[in-house]
């Protein structure tokens, strides 16, 4: 099902502010494997010029992906959820994510496309702190598979 | 931010040390509690096989964060990284016996360009085939 044009431009209001607690870093990082002290040891990452235990660089997207839930789940787009699969994603930093951030996410939708029968959905997730700074930006596109896959999409990852 | 390579020290060309980050069923319930990603094509072979995978499959962001570690940990500091992105090609597939499934990462500077930034190109495969294409991570070093 072709996805309405009309959304392509789309800014949604920004989402509460996520605060980032050090335990949640930690616990991320064990989850990825990732030893590198500057995620659990303040001071560590205070030799490195942080003011606290920092985020490993893809720990956004749970904050960026669960803000992007409004816009894909937004009925009056038309997006088919249940066959979305991660295309792409892509983040610009101008600093890393620490621990204390009380970070919100607004989403808004840069492209609406369909290919072979696919629905394309490109998201731009700009991440602030508490005063207003840009932290990260987070770009993330989802794939509606068509209901005949088509050869020339190969993203397979699911919902993210 | 303090970044332990120096850009004069690095050419177009330079290879990261290169790493293996195995990958079982547990990992990936692990990662879901950790990441809040519950589908169930992660941890479920009976749904995932219903949706037409070939069985339970990392999550694309897992394998994301696992390539990265290559540039974090010759950087050293992963606050360093101003710019990464990937694109998921195929699944990495993870079967439920004792060897799981192998993520493959090697990467070598591609670019370097202005302010102290190089870009690293990854290349990231599992069971020889590549998981992750365009996957690219802009650094400053020192």
């Amino acid at each position: 099902m072709a996805l309405d044009q009309s959304f392509v431009g789309r800014t949604y209001p920004p989402t509460d502010p996520y605060e980032v607690g050090r335990e949640k870093i930690r616990e991320f990082a064990e989850a990825v494997g990732d030893a590198n002290p500057a995620y659990t040891d303040p001071e560590a990452a205070k030799a490195l010029g942080y003011a606290d235990v920092i985020a490993p660089p893809t720990f956004v997207f749970s904050i960026t992906f669960k803000a992007a839930g409004q816009v894909v789940q937004d009925p009056r787009l038309g997006l088919d959820y249940s066959r979305v699969v991660h295309g792409d994603q892509k983040f610009a930093y101008r600093r890393p994510v620490r621990a204390g951030d009380r970070l919100t996410v607004t989403s808004t939708i840069e492209a609406v496309k369909s290919m072979a029968g696919n629905d394309i959905l490109d998201i731009r997730g700009e991440v602030h702190d508490e005063s207003g700074e840009h932290v990260v930006t987070a770009w993330t596109k989802l794939v509606a598979r068509a209901a005949e896959p088509a050869e020339s999409v190969d993203a397979t990852d699911g919902k993210a | 931010m303090t970044a332990k390579i120096a850009y004069g020290d690095v050419e177009v060309g330079t290879e990261l040390p290169a790493r293996s980050f195995p990958v079982n069923r547990a990992t990936l319930v692990r990662y879901a509690g950790a990441s809040g990603d519950f589908n169930p094509i992660h941890w479920n072979e009976k749904f995932a096989k219903e949706v037409g995978l070939p069985d339970v499959i990392a999550h694309g962001m897992f394998t994301m964060a696992e390539a990265v570690r290559v540039v974090t940990d010759w950087i050293g500091d992963p606050g360093a990284v101003v710019d990464y992105g990937v694109r998921f090609t195929k699944p990495v597939v993870v079967p439920n016996d004792d060897q799981g499934a192998v993520i493959e990462v090697t990467g070598k500077v591609g670019a370097k360009l202005d302010d102290n930034t190089v870009r690293v190109d990854l290349t990231v495969t599992s069971g020889g085939l590549k998981v992750l294409g365009m996957s690219r991570a802009v650094v400053r070093l020192a």
